[in-house]
């Protein structure tokens, strides 16, 4: 994973020549500020409206990350402990691979009737989308560790905890990172949906519903780029932790092609 | 097959815990319901069933959603506002719609990235970045603009489908065609083959186990994009509207029945789309 800097060069190019024809076809078409505001005009009202977007992004973060530590925490607890039952483990896996696949936003609104306006139901919504994730990658990080290297613990006389801990949570760790960055775009999304059922007049979701309503699209705008921005920080901080805590994996040693 | 008793067994125990959650968390209400009633003398057994019989419970028990699901589908006529069967047909056809739009594209924007290096140096990081962003924070804003332009009904619901939809096929897709094994694409080269006979013969046929699991998510996130889109613009029905008036007048078995029937909809597009797939690529010769 060495990211050389001309690597760089032709995305950047390809973003600036991707807003420079947005900027210039808002203005040379006319295209009025209620369909598609011009990017300067999206970055102008950035700057002036700091304060609500500063609110809106603290609000919201809440609900994403203890949601996002509770779930992906949850998923994982829940993970170790049936591996010990490979009964309940043949149970539930397809039952969590089954929920994966299903529109869990839709529990927005009870979360919202259960914990009420604030943060709290965003974060349950939330500990719904993450946890299954968690769940389906731990269990089969678990599995992951191979054969031999588990006879060989079994020659050390290695316990299952001492087993769990020095060879298979470490071998697992990979597919944990995985289900952590599948949560943190899940977190985002949970969050944010969530508001639409109903907040305190504040937060990510509250603000684009209402400024939609309005038709200030700039300021809608200026929100998703606060939800980009969150979003990809948020990815890149957890795929950093990866490298940092997996560098020995063989994604990372090798070359990708 | 022998996952049945497993899967039955945990399936049983998540009922009887539902089945607890519910009496426990009504039976504050259901304490109330009877202290207004005049009804002082009860037993934890009387209060207990009839915490699973409330009109509007925090937790409905699953026999109500049950039989509110049963009332919805057969025992109303399928036309009928009222019943889900017509909500789950508009929310169907513009995850239909919108699902066979991004697959398109989607599966398009993978070839011609993988087709020129150009745009795959310029365009592979961002596709990589769009999948952190929450893309569904567009939705609300998408049906508004597609309003302006008097696109309305369906449409803009089934491009905010085909939106979400057509990002992980495409990132599904790229990934797919890059799939050849290098001894292959040796081959190819060996055999003096043009790029375009290389997608051909190897790339595109060597991505098929991507795209039967590609479609999957992006028929799932397709639905999801519709329910969020039909929340966002309630007032042409569809599962999410149904949601959205559930959870206005406090209707908790509403809610649940169309949460159970977007659930039911999308089980039965993901589960057609790997049955397709598990026959195709048992033909195809992949290990199966």
């Amino acid at each position: 994973m060495k990211a050389k800097l001309v690597d760089l060069v032709p995305p950047l190019l390809f973003g600036l020549a991707v807003l420079a024809v947005w900027e210039l076809g808002v203005r040379a078409l006319g295209v009025p500020a209620i369909i598609l505001p011009a990017p300067s005009a999206i970055l102008l009202r950035f700057g002036s409206s700091t304060p609500t977007l500063a609110a809106d992004f603290l609000q919201t973060i809440r609900g994403v990350l203890g949601g996002y530590a509770v779930g992906s925490g949850a998923g994982l607890v829940v993970a170790i402990l049936i591996d010990r039952s490979p009964f309940l483990r043949r149970g539930l896996l397809p039952l969590g691979n089954f929920v994966s696949a299903l529109p869990i936003v839709g529990v927005a609104p009870i979360m919202v009737m259960w914990f009420g306006f604030d943060w709290q139901s965003k974060a349950a919504v939330v500990v719904v989308m993450t946890f299954f994730p968690m769940l389906v990658n731990a269990t089969a990080g678990l599995a992951a560790s191979g054969a031999m290297e588990r006879d060989l613990m079994k020659t050390y006389a290695a316990d299952y905890s001492q087993t769990l801990r020095m060879l298979r949570l470490p071998a697992a760790a990979p597919f944990v990172f995985n289900a952590l960055k599948i949560n943190t775009t899940l977190a985002m999304i949970g969050a944010i949906v969530a508001e639409f059922f109903g907040t305190p007049t504040v937060g990510m979701g509250f603000r684009i519903s209402t400024e939609v309503g309005h038709l200030s699209i700039d300021m809608v705008w200026a929100t998703i780029v606060v939800a980009a921005l969150t979003g990809s920080a948020f990815y890149a901080l957890v795929a950093l932790i990866e490298q940092r805590a997996t560098f020995w994996h063989a994604s990372y040693r090798s070359r990708e092609n | 097959m022998k996952n049945v008793l497993p899967v039955t067994t945990v399936l049983i125990a998540l009922l009887a815990l539902w089945y607890a959650a519910a009496a426990l968390m009504n039976a504050p209400l259901q304490t109330d319901a009877f202290a207004n009633a005049g009804k002082t003398s009860y037993s934890t057994g009387e209060l207990v069933v009839a915490s699973w019989g409330m009109e509007r419970p925090k937790l409905p028990a699953p026999h109500q959603i049950v039989a509110e699901l049963y009332k919805l589908t057969i025992a109303t006529p399928p036309t009928s506002k009222r019943g889900l069967i017509y909500h789950s047909i508009i929310t169907l056809e513009e995850t239909l719609i919108g699902f066979l739009f991004g697959a398109g594209f989607g599966v398009g924007l993978a070839v011609l990235i993988q087709s020129s290096p150009v745009l795959n140096r310029s365009m592979t990081p961002w596709i990589v970045a769009s999948q952190t962003v929450p893309i569904i924070a567009l939705a609300p804003m998408i049906v508004v603009i597609l309003n302006q332009f008097n696109v309305t009904g369906l449409a803009p619901k089934a491009v905010i489908a085909a939106y979400l939809s057509f990002f992980p096929i495409t990132v599904g897709m790229v990934k797919g065609f890059r799939s050849a094994e290098p001894l292959q694409l040796d081959l190819m080269r060996t055999y003096s083959a043009t790029r375009s006979q290389t997608f051909a013969k190897l790339r595109a046929p060597a991505s098929a186990p991507f795209f039967f699991a590609s479609m999957q998510i992006g028929a799932a996130a397709a639905l999801v994009g519709a329910v969020v889109a039909e929340v966002t613009k309630s007032e042409d029905g569809g599962l999410g509207a149904r949601l959205l008036a559930g959870s206005y007048y406090g209707q908790t078995v509403q809610i649940w029945a169309a949460l159970f029937a977007a659930a039911a909809l999308s089980a039965a597009l993901v589960g057609l789309i790997a049955l397709a797939g598990r026959l195709v690529l048992r033909r195809m010769a992949f290990v199966r």
